[in-house]
Protein backbone atom coordinates (compact mmCIF):
# COMPACT_ATOMS: atom_id res chain seq x y z
CA UNK A 1 0.00 0.00 0.00
CA UNK A 2 2.65 2.61 1.36
CA UNK A 3 4.32 1.73 -1.91
CA UNK A 4 1.73 2.14 -4.22
CA UNK A 5 1.33 5.65 -2.74
CA UNK A 6 4.55 6.88 -2.56
CA UNK A 7 4.88 5.93 -6.55
CA UNK A 8 1.62 7.46 -7.00
CA UNK A 9 3.16 10.69 -5.08
CA UNK A 10 6.25 11.00 -7.24
CA UNK A 11 3.81 11.01 -10.09
CA UNK A 12 2.23 13.49 -9.00
CA UNK A 13 5.54 15.85 -8.47
CA UNK A 14 6.86 15.22 -11.08
CA UNK A 15 4.09 16.22 -13.13
CA UNK A 16 3.76 19.71 -11.93
CA UNK A 17 5.38 22.06 -13.47
CA UNK A 18 8.81 23.16 -11.86
CA UNK A 19 7.69 26.76 -12.06
CA UNK A 20 5.12 26.25 -8.96
CA UNK A 21 8.04 26.15 -6.11
CA UNK A 22 7.84 29.53 -4.59
CA UNK A 23 10.32 31.70 -5.23
CA UNK A 24 12.08 33.67 -1.96
CA UNK A 25 9.92 36.77 -2.97
CA UNK A 26 6.35 34.64 -2.81
CA UNK A 27 7.97 33.31 -0.03
CA UNK A 28 8.28 36.87 1.63
CA UNK A 29 4.96 37.70 0.58
CA UNK A 30 3.25 35.55 2.02
CA UNK A 31 5.16 35.07 5.25
CA UNK A 32 4.48 39.16 5.76
CA UNK A 33 1.01 38.22 4.89
CA UNK A 34 0.66 35.65 7.14
CA UNK A 35 1.51 38.03 9.82
CA UNK A 36 -0.21 41.31 9.20
CA UNK A 37 -3.53 39.05 8.97
CA UNK A 38 -2.57 37.51 12.43
CA UNK A 39 -2.43 40.59 14.14
CA UNK A 40 -4.41 43.14 11.98
CA UNK A 41 -3.80 45.61 14.72
CA UNK A 42 -0.50 45.99 14.58
CA UNK A 43 1.28 48.33 11.95
CA UNK A 44 3.77 47.02 9.68
CA UNK A 45 6.78 49.07 11.27
CA UNK A 46 6.38 47.92 14.94
CA UNK A 47 6.66 44.37 14.35
CA UNK A 48 10.58 46.01 15.06
CA UNK A 49 9.03 45.78 18.69
CA UNK A 50 8.32 42.29 19.01
CA UNK A 51 5.97 41.11 21.60
CA UNK A 52 5.91 45.09 22.43
CA UNK A 53 3.81 45.49 19.47
CA UNK A 54 1.49 43.30 20.59
CA UNK A 55 1.20 43.21 24.46
CA UNK A 56 0.50 46.59 25.97
CA UNK A 57 1.80 45.88 29.59
CA UNK A 58 4.89 44.50 28.66
CA UNK A 59 5.55 47.44 26.55
CA UNK A 60 4.96 49.98 29.55
CA UNK A 61 8.08 48.23 31.21
CA UNK A 62 10.08 48.01 28.06
CA UNK A 63 9.12 51.74 27.56
CA UNK A 64 10.46 52.51 31.25
CA UNK A 65 14.04 50.50 30.63
CA UNK A 66 14.50 52.16 27.03
CA UNK A 67 14.20 55.38 28.21
CA UNK A 68 18.08 54.45 29.78
CA UNK A 69 18.85 51.12 28.73
CA UNK A 70 21.48 48.80 30.03
CA UNK A 71 22.80 48.50 26.39
CA UNK A 72 23.76 51.98 26.65
CA UNK A 73 27.03 50.49 28.56
CA UNK A 74 27.36 47.91 25.73
CA UNK A 75 27.28 50.61 22.71
CA UNK A 76 30.12 52.47 24.72
CA UNK A 77 32.23 49.67 25.33
CA UNK A 78 31.68 48.54 21.68
CA UNK A 79 32.33 51.97 20.37
CA UNK A 80 35.99 52.09 22.25
CA UNK A 81 36.41 48.15 21.07
CA UNK A 82 35.96 49.52 17.41
CA UNK A 83 38.17 52.28 17.52
CA UNK A 84 40.92 50.88 19.07
CA UNK A 85 43.75 49.74 16.02
CA UNK A 86 44.69 46.40 16.24
CA UNK A 87 48.72 45.77 17.08
CA UNK A 88 49.60 46.30 13.33
CA UNK A 89 47.53 50.21 13.35
CA UNK A 90 44.71 49.61 11.40
CA UNK A 91 41.41 49.67 12.67
CA UNK A 92 37.82 47.53 11.80
CA UNK A 93 36.69 50.50 10.00
CA UNK A 94 39.11 49.83 7.46
CA UNK A 95 37.58 46.02 6.71
CA UNK A 96 34.16 47.42 6.30
CA UNK A 97 32.30 49.30 3.78
CA UNK A 98 31.79 53.24 4.62
CA UNK A 99 34.14 52.38 8.01
CA UNK A 100 31.62 49.94 9.31
CA UNK A 101 29.02 52.71 10.05
CA UNK A 102 25.27 52.53 8.62
CA UNK A 103 25.82 48.69 7.50
CA UNK A 104 23.47 46.39 9.82
CA UNK A 105 21.10 46.11 7.26
CA UNK A 106 23.08 44.59 4.59
CA UNK A 107 23.53 41.46 6.79
CA UNK A 108 23.93 38.61 6.44
CA UNK A 109 24.31 38.91 2.77
CA UNK A 110 25.58 35.61 0.02
CA UNK A 111 29.25 36.00 -0.41
CA UNK A 112 28.94 35.02 -4.24
CA UNK A 113 33.23 34.74 -4.33
CA UNK A 114 33.13 32.26 -1.80
CA UNK A 115 29.68 30.67 -2.19
CA UNK A 116 28.93 31.27 1.69
CA UNK A 117 26.66 33.03 3.59
CA UNK A 118 28.64 36.07 5.75
CA UNK A 119 26.78 37.52 8.77
CA UNK A 120 27.81 40.60 10.59
CA UNK A 121 30.02 38.64 13.55
CA UNK A 122 31.64 36.11 10.97
CA UNK A 123 32.91 39.78 9.33
CA UNK A 124 34.07 41.49 12.35
CA UNK A 125 36.41 38.32 13.09
CA UNK A 126 37.46 37.65 9.99
CA UNK A 127 38.35 41.35 10.28
CA UNK A 128 40.41 40.37 13.60
CA UNK A 129 42.31 37.40 11.71
CA UNK A 130 42.95 39.62 8.84
CA UNK A 131 44.88 41.77 10.75
CA UNK A 132 47.03 39.13 12.47
CA UNK A 133 44.43 39.45 15.73
CA UNK A 134 42.66 35.95 17.24
CA UNK A 135 38.90 35.64 16.75
CA UNK A 136 36.42 36.40 19.55
CA UNK A 137 33.84 34.24 21.08
CA UNK A 138 30.78 34.29 19.04
CA UNK A 139 27.93 34.64 21.38
CA UNK A 140 29.00 37.27 24.39
CA UNK A 141 31.26 39.61 25.15
CA UNK A 142 33.31 41.95 23.28
CA UNK A 143 31.96 40.78 19.93
CA UNK A 144 28.46 41.40 20.79
CA UNK A 145 29.92 44.67 22.16
CA UNK A 146 31.19 45.63 18.91
CA UNK A 147 28.19 44.52 17.12
CA UNK A 148 25.73 46.49 19.34
CA UNK A 149 27.60 49.54 18.54
CA UNK A 150 27.70 48.54 14.61
CA UNK A 151 23.56 48.07 14.68
CA UNK A 152 22.88 51.47 16.43
CA UNK A 153 25.46 53.61 13.97
CA UNK A 154 22.66 51.48 11.76
CA UNK A 155 19.34 52.69 13.35
CA UNK A 156 16.28 53.41 10.75
CA UNK A 157 18.20 51.66 8.12
CA UNK A 158 16.04 50.03 5.98
CA UNK A 159 16.65 45.31 5.61
CA UNK A 160 16.55 44.72 2.41
CA UNK A 161 18.95 41.21 2.12
CA UNK A 162 19.62 39.85 -1.60
CA UNK A 163 19.11 36.70 -2.73
CA UNK A 164 21.13 37.04 -5.77
CA UNK A 165 20.53 34.70 -8.55
CA UNK A 166 22.72 31.95 -7.61
CA UNK A 167 21.66 28.34 -6.75
CA UNK A 168 24.07 27.98 -3.85
CA UNK A 169 22.55 31.43 -2.40
CA UNK A 170 18.59 30.08 -3.35
CA UNK A 171 19.84 27.03 -1.45
CA UNK A 172 21.20 28.17 1.33
CA UNK A 173 17.82 30.61 1.55
CA UNK A 174 16.07 27.12 1.38
CA UNK A 175 18.30 25.31 4.56
CA UNK A 176 17.51 28.44 6.69
CA UNK A 177 13.87 28.15 5.68
CA UNK A 178 13.94 23.97 6.07
CA UNK A 179 15.21 24.83 9.84
CA UNK A 180 12.76 27.17 10.46
CA UNK A 181 9.74 24.82 9.07
CA UNK A 182 11.24 21.48 10.53
CA UNK A 183 10.01 19.97 13.95
CA UNK A 184 13.02 19.26 15.92
CA UNK A 185 14.22 18.13 19.71
CA UNK A 186 12.49 15.84 22.24
CA UNK A 187 9.35 18.50 22.45
CA UNK A 188 9.32 18.13 18.91
CA UNK A 189 8.32 21.50 18.03
CA UNK A 190 9.26 23.87 15.02
CA UNK A 191 10.58 27.47 15.24
CA UNK A 192 7.34 28.31 13.28
CA UNK A 193 5.15 26.29 15.66
CA UNK A 194 5.72 29.00 18.34
CA UNK A 195 6.70 31.95 16.57
CA UNK A 196 4.66 31.41 13.18
CA UNK A 197 1.53 29.44 14.10
CA UNK A 198 1.07 29.78 17.76
CA UNK A 199 2.65 33.37 17.69
CA UNK A 200 0.94 35.89 20.07
CA UNK A 201 -0.03 32.79 22.37
CA UNK A 202 1.12 32.59 25.75
CA UNK A 203 3.49 29.86 26.96
CA UNK A 204 2.85 29.57 30.66
CA UNK A 205 3.92 33.36 31.14
CA UNK A 206 5.93 34.32 28.18
CA UNK A 207 4.23 35.75 25.05
CA UNK A 208 5.42 33.84 21.81
CA UNK A 209 6.70 36.56 19.38
CA UNK A 210 6.56 36.98 15.65
CA UNK A 211 9.20 35.79 13.73
CA UNK A 212 8.38 38.81 11.32
CA UNK A 213 11.03 41.97 12.53
CA UNK A 214 12.33 39.20 14.88
CA UNK A 215 16.24 39.98 14.28
CA UNK A 216 16.01 43.82 13.37
CA UNK A 217 17.09 44.29 16.97
CA UNK A 218 19.91 42.17 17.69
CA UNK A 219 22.42 42.15 19.44
CA UNK A 220 20.08 41.48 22.25
CA UNK A 221 20.24 42.84 25.97
CA UNK A 222 18.14 40.03 27.57
CA UNK A 223 17.31 40.52 31.53
CA UNK A 224 17.64 37.19 31.73
CA UNK A 225 21.25 37.20 30.52
CA UNK A 226 21.90 40.24 32.63
CA UNK A 227 23.91 41.22 29.36
CA UNK A 228 23.83 41.23 25.49
CA UNK A 229 24.57 38.61 23.28
CA UNK A 230 24.02 37.85 19.33
CA UNK A 231 21.64 36.31 17.62
CA UNK A 232 23.19 33.03 17.27
CA UNK A 233 23.37 32.65 20.83
CA UNK A 234 19.94 33.31 21.04
CA UNK A 235 19.14 30.46 18.25
CA UNK A 236 21.32 28.05 20.11
CA UNK A 237 19.36 29.01 23.14
CA UNK A 238 15.95 28.28 21.40
CA UNK A 239 17.14 25.21 19.79
CA UNK A 240 17.97 23.98 24.01
CA UNK A 241 14.79 25.01 25.05
CA UNK A 242 13.02 22.34 22.83
CA UNK A 243 16.16 20.05 23.96
CA UNK A 244 17.22 19.75 20.54
CA UNK A 245 21.25 19.73 20.45
CA UNK A 246 22.03 23.27 19.43
CA UNK A 247 24.06 23.88 16.37
CA UNK A 248 27.73 25.81 17.06
CA UNK A 249 28.02 29.40 16.78
CA UNK A 250 28.11 30.73 13.28
CA UNK A 251 27.62 26.98 12.21
CA UNK A 252 26.54 26.94 8.00
CA UNK A 253 23.23 25.97 9.74
CA UNK A 254 23.01 28.99 11.62
CA UNK A 255 24.41 31.29 8.89
CA UNK A 256 21.42 29.77 6.35
CA UNK A 257 18.38 30.34 9.61
CA UNK A 258 19.69 34.09 9.92
CA UNK A 259 19.47 34.72 5.96
CA UNK A 260 16.19 33.18 5.64
CA UNK A 261 15.21 34.34 9.17
CA UNK A 262 16.14 38.30 8.10
CA UNK A 263 15.58 38.08 4.16
CA UNK A 264 11.92 37.71 5.83
CA UNK A 265 11.87 40.80 7.50
CA UNK A 266 13.04 42.81 4.46
CA UNK A 267 11.11 46.52 4.60
CA UNK A 268 11.78 46.47 8.36
CA UNK A 269 14.21 48.73 9.65
CA UNK A 270 17.55 48.00 12.16
CA UNK A 271 16.54 48.71 15.79
CA UNK A 272 19.68 47.14 17.41
CA UNK A 273 20.78 46.85 19.69
CA UNK A 274 17.49 46.30 21.85
CA UNK A 275 16.79 45.11 25.53
CA UNK A 276 14.01 42.09 25.77
CA UNK A 277 13.18 40.32 29.10
CA UNK B 1 34.98 51.72 29.53
CA UNK B 2 33.19 54.36 31.80
CA UNK B 3 31.04 52.74 34.30
CA UNK B 4 28.78 55.24 34.72
CA UNK B 5 26.27 57.52 32.20
CA UNK B 6 25.30 60.08 33.44
CA UNK B 7 21.99 62.26 31.94
CA UNK B 8 20.90 65.35 33.68
CA UNK B 9 18.09 68.13 32.50
CA UNK B 10 17.23 70.99 34.38
CA UNK B 11 13.74 72.89 33.88
CA UNK B 12 11.88 75.20 35.50
CA UNK B 13 14.94 75.48 38.15
CA UNK B 14 14.37 71.22 38.68
CA UNK B 15 16.70 68.94 37.47
CA UNK B 16 16.62 65.61 37.01
CA UNK B 17 19.44 63.25 37.22
CA UNK B 18 19.21 59.85 35.43
CA UNK B 19 22.38 57.45 35.78
CA UNK B 20 23.08 54.32 34.78
CA UNK B 21 26.07 52.22 36.08
CA UNK B 22 28.09 48.85 34.90
CA UNK B 23 28.18 46.69 37.88
CA UNK B 24 27.38 42.63 38.52
CA UNK B 25 25.53 43.67 41.58
CA UNK B 26 26.06 40.04 43.00
CA UNK B 27 23.57 38.98 45.66
CA UNK B 28 25.92 36.75 47.34
CA UNK B 29 22.81 34.22 46.95
CA UNK B 30 23.54 32.70 43.95
CA UNK B 31 25.37 29.85 43.26
CA UNK B 32 28.02 28.71 40.14
CA UNK B 33 26.16 26.99 37.70
CA UNK B 34 29.45 24.43 37.51
CA UNK B 35 31.19 24.40 40.40
CA UNK B 36 27.85 24.77 42.75
CA UNK B 37 29.81 27.25 44.88
CA UNK B 38 27.95 30.15 45.83
CA UNK B 39 29.32 33.34 43.83
CA UNK B 40 30.49 35.83 46.54
CA UNK B 41 28.28 39.14 47.17
CA UNK B 42 29.64 41.65 44.88
CA UNK B 43 27.33 44.67 44.71
CA UNK B 44 27.23 48.52 44.36
CA UNK B 45 26.60 49.71 48.75
CA UNK B 46 26.33 53.27 48.36
CA UNK B 47 25.77 56.17 45.55
CA UNK B 48 26.72 59.50 46.30
CA UNK B 49 25.44 62.55 44.28
CA UNK B 50 27.34 65.67 44.80
CA UNK B 51 26.74 69.57 42.99
CA UNK B 52 29.13 71.98 44.28
CA UNK B 53 30.97 70.33 46.22
CA UNK B 54 27.39 69.23 48.76
CA UNK B 55 26.09 65.71 49.11
CA UNK B 56 22.65 65.95 47.70
CA UNK B 57 21.74 62.38 47.80
CA UNK B 58 22.99 59.06 49.22
CA UNK B 59 21.43 55.65 48.14
CA UNK B 60 22.15 52.98 50.03
CA UNK B 61 21.78 49.86 47.98
CA UNK B 62 21.74 45.89 49.08
CA UNK B 63 22.13 43.16 46.03
CA UNK B 64 18.50 43.16 44.96
CA UNK B 65 18.93 46.36 42.59
CA UNK B 66 19.04 44.89 39.01
CA UNK B 67 22.60 44.45 37.33
CA UNK B 68 23.94 46.93 35.71
CA UNK B 69 21.58 49.43 37.72
CA UNK B 70 19.75 52.64 36.93
CA UNK B 71 18.72 55.93 39.20
CA UNK B 72 16.74 58.87 38.92
CA UNK B 73 16.29 61.63 41.10
CA UNK B 74 15.36 65.13 40.74
CA UNK B 75 16.71 68.43 43.36
CA UNK B 76 16.36 72.22 43.24
CA UNK B 77 18.71 74.90 43.11
CA UNK B 78 21.40 74.20 40.01
CA UNK B 79 21.44 75.64 36.63
CA UNK B 80 22.51 74.90 33.22
CA UNK B 81 26.16 73.95 32.80
CA UNK B 82 26.58 73.25 36.95
CA UNK B 83 28.45 69.99 37.43
CA UNK B 84 26.76 67.22 38.92
CA UNK B 85 29.22 64.33 40.14
CA UNK B 86 27.70 60.84 41.11
CA UNK B 87 30.48 58.18 42.91
CA UNK B 88 29.66 54.37 43.72
CA UNK B 89 31.30 52.35 46.20
CA UNK B 90 30.68 48.45 46.14
CA UNK B 91 31.37 45.99 49.28
CA UNK B 92 34.59 44.78 47.94
CA UNK B 93 35.53 48.78 48.14
CA UNK B 94 36.20 49.26 44.86
CA UNK B 95 34.69 52.44 43.68
CA UNK B 96 34.11 54.70 40.39
CA UNK B 97 33.27 58.51 40.07
CA UNK B 98 31.89 60.55 37.09
CA UNK B 99 31.33 64.22 36.56
CA UNK B 100 28.52 65.63 33.55
CA UNK B 101 27.13 69.03 32.89
CA UNK B 102 23.45 69.67 33.30
CA UNK B 103 22.10 70.74 30.23
CA UNK C 1 8.15 55.65 21.37
CA UNK C 2 10.31 57.17 18.89
CA UNK C 3 13.80 54.95 19.08
CA UNK C 4 15.37 57.07 16.24
CA UNK C 5 16.05 59.39 18.69
CA UNK C 6 18.71 57.17 20.41
CA UNK C 7 20.58 57.48 16.68
CA UNK C 8 21.72 61.50 17.68
CA UNK C 9 22.96 60.23 20.95
CA UNK C 10 25.73 58.72 19.04
CA UNK C 11 27.55 62.25 18.69
CA UNK C 12 29.77 64.09 21.06
CA UNK C 13 27.57 63.67 24.36
CA UNK C 14 27.78 60.04 24.50
CA UNK C 15 30.74 59.46 25.71
CA UNK C 16 33.58 61.87 25.56
CA UNK C 17 32.28 65.36 25.93
CA UNK C 18 30.62 66.44 28.94
CA UNK C 19 31.31 63.26 31.12
CA UNK C 20 34.50 62.45 32.65
CA UNK C 21 35.78 59.84 34.32
CA UNK C 22 37.60 59.20 37.59
CA UNK C 23 39.38 56.94 38.76
CA UNK C 24 37.74 53.76 37.42
CA UNK C 25 37.56 51.06 39.85
CA UNK C 26 40.16 52.05 42.91
CA UNK C 27 39.54 52.58 46.11
CA UNK C 28 38.16 55.96 47.47
CA UNK C 29 40.16 56.77 50.67
CA UNK C 30 39.88 60.29 50.45
CA UNK C 31 35.83 60.03 51.07
CA UNK C 32 34.71 59.86 53.98
CA UNK C 33 31.54 56.98 53.98
CA UNK C 34 28.74 56.42 55.83
CA UNK C 35 28.94 53.26 58.09
CA UNK C 36 27.11 50.43 55.16
CA UNK C 37 23.78 49.88 57.55
CA UNK C 38 24.31 45.97 57.68
CA UNK C 39 21.73 45.53 59.52
CA UNK C 40 19.01 47.35 57.44
CA UNK C 41 19.79 44.90 54.68
CA UNK C 42 20.56 41.99 56.95
CA UNK C 43 17.04 41.64 58.27
CA UNK C 44 15.15 39.34 57.46
CA UNK C 45 11.62 40.87 57.75
CA UNK C 46 9.80 44.37 56.96
CA UNK C 47 9.19 45.59 60.32
CA UNK C 48 13.40 44.94 61.05
CA UNK C 49 14.00 46.02 57.86
CA UNK C 50 12.46 49.72 58.40
CA UNK C 51 13.74 50.02 62.01
CA UNK C 52 17.37 49.89 60.99
CA UNK C 53 17.12 51.80 57.79
CA UNK C 54 14.58 54.49 58.66
CA UNK C 55 14.62 54.50 62.79
CA UNK C 56 10.71 52.99 62.71
CA UNK C 57 8.67 50.10 62.12
CA UNK C 58 5.53 52.02 62.39
CA UNK C 59 4.12 53.99 59.49
CA UNK C 60 0.65 54.50 57.67
CA UNK C 61 -0.49 54.52 54.10
CA UNK C 62 -0.54 57.52 52.39
CA UNK C 63 -2.43 59.00 49.25
CA UNK C 64 0.60 61.28 49.15
CA UNK C 65 2.81 58.79 47.79
CA UNK C 66 2.53 57.30 44.80
CA UNK C 67 4.56 54.22 44.13
CA UNK C 68 4.91 53.08 40.24
CA UNK C 69 5.46 49.68 39.44
CA UNK C 70 4.14 46.89 37.05
CA UNK C 71 0.98 44.15 37.74
CA UNK C 72 2.78 41.87 36.63
CA UNK C 73 6.74 41.95 36.46
CA UNK C 74 8.01 41.05 32.73
CA UNK C 75 11.32 39.84 34.46
CA UNK C 76 12.25 39.24 38.04
CA UNK C 77 15.35 40.14 37.87
CA UNK C 78 14.53 44.18 36.64
CA UNK C 79 11.26 45.43 37.87
CA UNK C 80 11.21 49.21 37.21
CA UNK C 81 10.01 51.21 40.70
CA UNK C 82 9.52 55.08 41.05
CA UNK C 83 8.28 56.38 44.07
CA UNK C 84 7.49 59.95 44.61
CA UNK C 85 5.50 61.97 47.27
CA UNK C 86 3.95 65.71 47.63
CA UNK C 87 4.23 65.40 51.29
CA UNK C 88 6.94 68.36 52.98
CA UNK C 89 10.03 67.92 54.63
CA UNK C 90 10.85 64.18 52.96
CA UNK C 91 14.15 63.48 54.42
CA UNK C 92 14.58 59.76 53.21
CA UNK C 93 12.68 57.22 50.98
CA UNK C 94 13.24 53.02 51.53
CA UNK C 95 12.17 50.49 48.71
CA UNK C 96 11.10 46.96 50.16
CA UNK C 97 10.03 43.94 48.68
CA UNK C 98 8.21 42.17 51.37
CA UNK C 99 9.07 38.49 50.18
CA UNK C 100 12.74 38.92 49.39
CA UNK C 101 14.84 37.02 51.03
CA UNK C 102 15.88 40.40 52.40
CA UNK C 103 13.17 42.87 51.96
CA UNK C 104 15.30 46.00 52.02
CA UNK C 105 16.06 46.57 48.43
CA UNK C 106 17.41 50.44 49.12
CA UNK C 107 17.32 53.54 51.11
CA UNK C 108 17.72 56.97 49.62
CA UNK C 109 18.78 60.16 52.00
CA UNK C 110 17.55 63.17 50.46
CA UNK C 111 18.76 66.62 51.13
CA UNK C 112 16.47 69.46 51.12
CA UNK C 113 17.26 70.10 47.76
CA UNK C 114 15.60 67.05 46.47
CA UNK C 115 12.52 66.41 45.65
CA UNK C 116 10.68 63.50 46.76
CA UNK C 117 11.27 61.14 44.09
CA UNK C 118 13.49 58.19 43.06
CA UNK C 119 13.17 55.98 40.21
CA UNK C 120 15.18 52.33 40.03
CA UNK C 121 14.89 48.97 39.30
CA UNK C 122 14.65 46.32 41.62
CA UNK C 123 15.16 42.19 41.90
CA UNK C 124 11.95 40.33 43.27
CA UNK C 125 12.35 36.62 44.27
CA UNK C 126 8.65 35.91 43.69
CA UNK C 127 5.58 37.51 43.41
CA UNK C 128 5.19 40.29 46.67
CA UNK C 129 4.28 43.73 48.26
CA UNK C 130 6.60 46.31 46.99
CA UNK C 131 6.19 49.09 49.71
CA UNK C 132 7.68 52.56 49.89
CA UNK C 133 8.14 54.05 53.06
CA UNK C 134 8.91 58.22 52.85
CA UNK C 135 10.19 59.89 56.18
CA UNK C 136 9.03 63.32 56.27
CA UNK C 137 8.68 65.28 59.50
CA UNK C 138 9.95 62.32 60.61
CA UNK C 139 7.11 60.39 60.79
CA UNK C 140 6.77 57.16 58.30
CA UNK C 141 4.55 57.22 55.53
CA UNK C 142 4.11 54.40 52.96
CA UNK C 143 2.35 53.38 49.47
CA UNK C 144 2.02 49.40 48.62
CA UNK C 145 1.35 47.50 45.87
CA UNK C 146 1.43 44.12 44.88
CA UNK C 147 3.75 43.15 41.82
CA UNK C 148 3.38 39.50 40.17
CA UNK C 149 5.83 37.26 39.11
CA UNK C 150 5.94 34.86 36.93
CA UNK C 151 8.11 31.79 35.74
CA UNK C 152 8.34 32.27 32.23
CA UNK C 153 7.96 29.87 29.40
CA UNK C 154 10.82 30.00 27.56
CA UNK C 155 13.37 30.10 29.83
CA UNK C 156 16.33 30.27 27.45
Amino acid sequence: MKKILTSVSIALLLALPFTTMATPQQDLDAFQDFYKKRFPGTPFDDFINGVYSIDAASRAQWEDIEDFPPYELNISSGEELFNKPFANGKTYASCFDNGGMGIRQNYPYFDTDRGEVVTLELSINECREANGEKPLKWKKGPIADISAYMAFTSRGKVFDIQIPDDPRAVAAYERGKKHFYQKRGQLNMACADCHKFYSGNYIRADLLSPALGQLTHFPVYRSKWGGIGTTHRRYGGCNKQVRAKPFKAQSAEYRALEYFHTYMSNGLIVNGPGARK
Amino acid sequence: MASIKIRAKVKNGLTTVKTLMSHPMETGLRKDKKTGEKIPANHITEVTAEHKGNVIMTANWGGAISKNPYLSFKFKGAASGDMIKITWVDNTGKGDSAEAAIK
Amino acid sequence: MNLLRRKFLKTATYIGATTAAIGSGVLLPQRVLGAYNEAAFAAKDVNGALTASMGSDQYTASDAIKLKAPDIAENGAVVPVTVSSTLSNVEAISIIAAANVSPLTSSYQLSPACEAFVSTRIKMGKTADVVAVVKADGKLYSASKEVKVTIGGCGG
